[in-house]
């Protein structure tokens, strides 16, 4: 069911759009993977400070080779750089900034989003594997605001927004925003309120490729 | 004189016992005190608990460690990483215990051994499968789950600048877990980068005081090893 009539974001795209409602001044963390794509498309000149779990506030953006040390890296492992004005402290301080409350803002991806905020990202089933959780818990019950940034649907159509997660909570009622290659949804006591759709998206559309109940703001 | 510079990693090593519990600093290998955990299996140690962000990556350091079976159990945040084939292979013919932590509990668990505080009480986890069995109560709207501190017998630390009364910095992001764990432990063994004469590190900058610290080992950082593993 292919409906030419819309065109949906790239992960560039949804980056850009997450990364436009950010306001300077704000102290922001950005999960591993697409989250990670925010910090390009966030102007220098709009000073927003990125902290990373493994003890950094005011990341920079990835090295040239000249810049490269490999003792400098975020909590994905990669090579970052350090604007001036940036602080390197320990873990048990990074884990205060996040648990005390002090982040305005953490972007995460997900596996899936309930209607009341809950939010699944770091197993996939109760007898995984060997899981791993890094700071995942943490920065979702602790950040000010939790922003997920994400396909709205798996990449076999399956919808990512349910009405009570399958998979393995990360933290409960924690999600206040989702960015989606279709829209932007606001989770509020009355569910999932849709901000904004692609243009040319209809909101039936939308609603069939989402596994609970949206609604229009007011 | 107070000189708690070791002349080799015998001595660095010695009295750690089998069945001790080992906290071992670094992020990935930044930080990690990759040439202590190699005295540490030179000295034979058995049947440790090990507590690190990570379950090590390739056949060396960390992962040799578990590799010779010298691991009854880990706890960390993120056991699966790039390249942590000898404990995903040791994990699924349950040859190691796993308990997986959330990262900022982690961190705040040894804080607390550090400080003093047996327990604490946080919001990270609950309602998830972290916090079966664990006792919950609500602060201020906030329901939250009893975490205990986790006290070590042996810290195994990576520091760039050291003296003889065990003053410590550290180099860029090689920070992270390292102070933290320097606090938890009976025994907290350092390797620096260099040692420095006292007042060599400006007061004002020391990151982790000597008093955390029992011994300290000269293992000057090859940056380019570090590099390699870091990829």
């Amino acid at each position: 069911m292919n409906d030419l009539s819309f065109q949906t974001m790239s992960r560039k795209q949804m980056a850009e759009r997450l990364a436009r409602d950010i306001p300077e001044g704000w102290y922001v963390n950005l999960g591993i993977g697409l989250p990670t794509l925010v910090a390009d498309f966030v102007p220098q000149e709009r000073e927003v400070i990125f902290h990373s779990e493994n003890g950094l506030l005011g990341m920079g953006p990835a090295p040239t080779p000249e810049q490269a040390d490999p003792w400098l890296i975020n909590a994905g492992k990669q090579q970052v750089t350090l604007r001036p004005g940036g602080s390197f402290f320990h873990h048990a301080d990074s884990f205060s900034i996040i648990r005390g409350g002090h982040l305005d803002l953490c972007v995460l991806g997900a596996f899936e989003v309930a209607q009341n905020g809950d939010i699944a990202n770091w197993a996939t089933s109760a007898a995984d594997n060997a899981p791993a959780v890094g700071g995942a818990m943490d920065l979702s019950a602790g950040a000010k605001r939790l922003w997920v940034l994400m396909e709205h649907t798996t990449k076999d159509g399956q919808p990512k927004l349910v009405e009570s997660c399958s998979y393995p909570l990360t933290a409960l009622g924690a999600v206040s925003r989702i960015y989606t290659n279709l829209a932007v949804i606001e989770v509020t006591d009355r569910g999932f309120i849709v901000l904004e759709m692609v243009p040319g998206l209809t909101l039936e559309t939308l609603q069939a490729q989402t596994g609970a109940k949206l609604h229009l703001p007011g | 004189m107070i000189n708690k510079v070791v002349r080799d990693m015998a001595e660095a090593m010695a009295g750690v016992q089998d069945g001790s519990t080992v906290l071992v600093g670094g992020f990935g290998s930044v930080g990690q005190p990759d040439a202590l955990i190699d005295g540490l299996i030179e000295h034979g140690a058995k049947d440790l608990t090990v507590v690190a962000n990570n379950a090590g990556a390739g056949r060396i350091g960390l992962a040799r460690l578990l590799e010779l079976r010298r691991v009854r159990k880990i706890i960390c945040s993120y056991p699966r990483s790039a390249g942590s084939v000898v404990f995903e292979e040791l994990f699924r013919n349950h040859e190691i215990e796993l308990e997986v932590v959330p990262q900022g509990t982690l961190a705040e668990r040894l804080r607390a051994a550090g400080a003093g505080i047996p327990a604490f009480f946080t919001p990270t986890g609950y309602g998830t499968l972290l916090a079966k069995g664990k006792q919950t109560a609500e602060f201020n709207g906030k329901p939250c789950v009893l975490e205990l501190a986790l006290k070590a017998d042996v810290a195994l630390v990576q520091a760039e600048l050291a003296d003889r009364w065990g003053n410590l910095t550290f180099r860029l992001s090689g920070r992270n877990f390292n102070p933290v764990m320097a606090t938890a432990a009976d025994l907290t063994i350092v390797q620096a980068n260099r040692i420095v004469d006292l007042g060599g590190i400006p007061p004002e900058t020391v990151v982790t005081p000597g008093i955390f610290v029992n011994r300290v080992i000269q293992v000057p950082v090859d940056g380019a090893a570090v590099q390699e593993k870091a990829a």
